[in-house]
């Protein structure tokens, strides 16, 4: 693989899941269905955002993605 | 519509992202195995995303979001027997011989298998339809963008007529596109789909949970519904009792067998990325992977359809009592109802069905879902999602045409020896002109009211026919060249034939059928599509059977890697039992058994 494409969907998700999740605490109240999905689902995205950098951290420490076998 | 900047952010922090991976990827696309088959050096899991991704085009999100609110959930055909059963097939029993054959795309298997003939003849017909594909997906964008008024801020300070959003969103997205397949290839295309992959579900999945939070969970769509809606298999028994208007026979031999077989097993498309793998195994478990995400994809774009008609029948809020008991699963049109009324653009006025009532705009049913539900913020998000899933749509076709020219049309036709970058410039041009057409394909989308079932036509004339070719050459070593060539153009044909001589209920004759005479009217048009594929299918099919017997077969040595009986068989599967595609392609079959039998 040319780069690990884990890197560039971890930080995406890294940085729309905080904007977004910043914007729920920070900006005006809005509930949908009872719930702030800005703070929730911001916080969601985020959260596998880290997820994904760490996987591919992981992975260049050489503990994930065996070599292909054929 | 109202964007808040919050939301201009995420939809620019994408953008940025997108073509960053385009400019990365650009780096390592030096030679025409870098630019049309991303080095054969991707793992089977990034393929197998990209495999589902490359499908998650505009026909996909809005054209199964508008069925899910006209049929309801057995919408989900078009996955369960649509889908995975073909996905498994090509996996286990269909990917040595592309794989294995070095191949550089379908067509050229054909090339290899047979001759030069029937691999011009796939290779054109291919590159229309991908472009049309392509086509659709642009267009679904542009027309949701200009409903959705998304760009008439920016436009208003511009200056610039309204008018010219439908153009200027066309021109956005396949400049973007252009940009991100122009530097990296397939590489770029397939980074860039997973990438659109996990955006898609990121937009989607939430809008489904708080959906449904309104709507009572899917006790409340029940409810609201009726059984009609909510039941996959109700009423399958006969073509009248339910509302796809086929019966259980159409369904599966046309949309489980034909349709889906012909599309998942033989599209450019979809096995370009299998053939992007870096091995073998690799290559055969990206199907399989995918299917396993493949089952679950209706709950985010089929539940949005549902959801909006179930609020269209029942408004969420209180105090707005319909005038009349409404039955269970009768639509009622509420004013603010999510899903609108169809407006005749020339006249301006709604648009009515045979009986005289409004017609809905099914194609918004999903798009007004988000708008009605998501804040600013996630409004981001979806946007974003929405956008996500037509680039992917439209890349998919771009590298697949791009591929399918160079090698199939190019090389084989207009000049056959010059290096490698000679095709590589080649290629990067056959994107620019393939992005090119697509805008023309877009403008010409406009005709049809349901993109999706617009799809299942274009499909039925090109795709049915052309796995009764792939079968046969892969499992029947007397099949030759002249059957092959013959049985296809017999099957292309039998669809146009079939098509001009049969017309859906309620409709004129035209562009939905019937212009050679009408011999026989269909419940719906989607009964028709299915009823074309399995008649252009069995014509192919019979046809090259025929003519096979009657002409001279390659010999034998020619076809060792290209038939089944004589390829040698892989023995042994390495790596653990998980991995191992017989293993996987059980799982996923009994998988989707089991969710036929809880929506059933």
């Amino acid at each position: 693989m040319l780069f690990d494409v884990r890197l560039p969907i971890g930080l995406l998700f890294l940085a729309i899941g905080l904007l977004v999740a910043g914007y729920g605490v920070l900006g005006p109240t809005t509930l949908s269905a009872g719930v702030n999905i800005d703070l929730i689902w911001g916080g969601v995205m985020a959260v596998f955002g880290a997820i994904m950098l760490a996987l591919a951290a992981l992975a260049k420490r050489g503990q994930l993605d065996p070599p292909p076998e054929d | 519509m109202h964007l808040g900047a919050v939301d201009w952010g995420v939809i620019c922090l994408y953008l940025v992202f997108v073509l960053g991976i385009g400019i990365v990827s650009a780096r390592r696309a030096k030679s025409g195995n870098d630019f049309f088959l991303a080095g054969r050096a991707i793992p089977a899991w990034v393929c197998g995303l990209a495999f589902i991704s490359a499908n998650l085009g505009a026909q996909e999100v809005i054209g199964m979001g508008a069925s899910g609110a006209k049929y309801g959930i057995a919408t989900a055909h078009f996955y369960w027997i649509g889908a995975i059963p073909a996905m498994v097939f090509i996996g286990i029993f269909m990917m040595p011989f592309y794989y294995g054959s070095k191949a550089r795309s379908a067509p050229e298997y054909l090339r290899m298998r047979f001759d030069e003939k029937t691999r011009a003849l796939n290779a054109l017909t291919f590159a229309a339809m991908t472009i049309l594909n392509s086509g659709i997906s642009m267009y679904a964008l542009a027309k949701l963008i200009q409903t959705l008024h998304v760009f008439d801020g920016p436009f208003a300070a511009l200056g610039l007529p309204q008018a010219w959003i439908f153009h200027g969103a066309i021109l956005t997205a396949a400049t973007v596109v252009l940009v991100y397949i122009y530097l990296g290839g397939l590489r770029g295309a397939i980074y860039n789909e997973v990438l659109q992959f996990f955006l898609i579900v990121a937009g989607f999945a939430p809008l489904v949970w708080l959906g449904l939070r309104q709507v009572g969970g899917w006790e409340g769509l029940q409810t609201t519904l009726g059984p009609g809606y909510t039941h996959a298999w109700a009423g399958m028994a006969h073509a009248s009792t339910n509302k796809l208007g086929v019966d259980w026979f159409g369904l599966s031999m046309g949309l489980g067998f034909v349709l889906s077989f012909g599309y998942w097993c033989t599209d450019f498309l979809v096995v370009q990325r299998a053939m992007a793998a870096n091995s073998m195994s690799a290559a055969r478990r990206t199907p399989l992977i995918a299917a396993g995400v493949k089952m679950f994809i209706p709950f985010i774009v089929i539940l949005p359809g549902l959801i909006a008609i179930a609020l269209t029948s029942a408004p969420d809020h209180p105090g707005k009592a319909p005038a009349a008991a409404v039955r269970a699963g009768e639509i009622v049109q509420h004013d603010p109802g999510v899903i609108p009324i169809k407006i005749d653009s020339t006249t301006g006025k709604p648009m009515l069905d045979a009986r005289g009532q409004p017609q809905l705009d099914y194609d918004l049913a999903t798009p007004n879902l988000l708008l009605r539900y998501f804040p600013i913020g996630m409004v981001g998000v979806g946007l974003t999602a929405l956008l996500a899933s037509f680039m992917s749509g439209m890349a998919g076709g771009v590298t697949a045409f791009n591929t399918v020219f160079t090698y199939d049309i190019y090389q084989a036709y207009i000049r056959k020896e010059a290096p490698d970058g000679h095709y590589l410039m080649v290629g990067r041009l056959a994107t620019l002109f393939g992005i090119a057409a697509s805008v023309a394909a877009a403008y010409l989308c406009s005709q049809f009211n349901n993109i999706n079932d617009f799809l299942q036509l274009v499909m039925a004339f090109v795709n049915a026919p052309v796995f009764a070719t792939f079968l046969l050459g892969m499992f029947w070593k007397r099949t030759t060249g002249h059957g092959a060539f013959i049985g296809l153009a017999a099957g292309t044909l039998t669809a146009a034939i079939h098509h001009g001589l049969t017309l859906p209920i309620n409709d004129a004759p035209g562009l939905k059928g019937g212009w050679l005479g009408v011999m026989q009217t269909y419940p719906s048009e989607m009964a028709q599509n299915f009823w074309i594929a399995i008649w252009a299918w069995s014509a192919c099919f019979i046809v090259t059977i025929a003519v096979s017997l009657v002409t001279r077969p390659k010999p034998q040595e020619e076809l060792a890697g290209l038939v089944y009986s004589l390829t040698p068989k892989i023995v042994h599967e390495k790596g653990p039992w998980y991995m191992r595609p017989v293993t996987l392609g059980v799982i996923m079959l009994t998988l989707t058994v089991i969710l036929n039998l809880i929506f059933r």
